[in-house]
């Protein structure tokens, strides 16, 4: 793994939005992204079926769905984003203890501060919580992934 | 025939990275023991005295076990069973 996440702002922007939106409850949902590229594309907010300040879960039903769709896609959940109301945007014991997605760069965002969020990201793999930058672009045309006289193009 | 059983990314190291195994049973139950037999210690990822973990989910084709009985849930040749851990926290 890079050990960074590289995101688009606009998805940065719609993560913090649904945070913004369920508050005081967390909000939860997947950033999509093709299988072995590590770049977040399709945003699909979901919905907390726990309705909770302090847990999220996506409801079991939308859990499958989501599933045969990126499979469907040849997609993986490359984000895995939820929300906390009051607290930092640290992982929580259980956020540790549930993490199944090695893979997915699990991102938290805080909006205990009504005038101020903060967004931060971690790995979370066999219960161990590693933080990783987290570098925000307009388009990942440019992003800085490759030499610099060679534009990243699909 | 056998029941296709779709494992997710967490428990693929049981598995020798398949995404899709087969296995047989005429309930949940037993499906998940015939899968423990070729694919060691999956079962315990799977259930704790005797049920289902709270924060995995499992599906007979559609249908969220939990409301088909648990691991009483009737599987039959041809279904489709899915294993997906919960994405959940705090």
């Amino acid at each position: 793994m890079d050990g960074v996440l590289v995101i688009r702002r606009d998805l940065v922007d719609a993560m913090v939005a649904h945070a913004r939106r369920d508050h005081p409850d967390e909000a939860c949902g997947v950033i999509a992204g093709p299988d072995g590229s590590d770049r977040p594309e399709r945003f699909i907010p979901m919905v907390n079926a726990a309705r909770s300040p302090t847990f999220y879960e996506f409801e079991s039903g939308d859990l499958l769905r989501l599933y045969r769709e990126m499979a469907r896609n040849d997609e993986v959940p490359v984000v895995i984003y939820h929300s906390h109301t009051a607290t930092e945007a640290y992982p929580s014991r259980t956020d540790i203890g549930l993490a199944s997605e090695p893979d997915a760069h699990y991102v938290l965002v805080s909006t205990r501060n009504p005038a101020e969020h903060e967004l931060r990201s971690y790995r979370i793999v066999d219960g161990r919580v590693t933080e990783e930058p987290v570098e925000v672009v307009e388009s990942y045309m440019f992003a800085h992934t490759g030499a610099d006289d060679v534009p990243d193009c699909r | 025939m056998a029941v296709s059983v779709s494992i997710p990314t967490i428990l693929r190291t049981h598995t020798d990275g398949a995404k899709t195994v087969e296995a047989t049973g005429k309930t949940l139950a037993e499906l998940i023991d015939d899968l423990d037999g070729k694919h060691s210690g999956i079962k315990a990822r799977l259930v704790t005295n005797g049920s289902l973990h709270r924060f995995v989910n499992v599906y007979v084709n559609d249908e969220d076990v939990r409301f088909a009985g648990g691991l009483e849930a009737a599987v039959a040749d041809g279904d489709t069973v899915t294993i997906l851990p919960a994405v959940a926290g705090g």
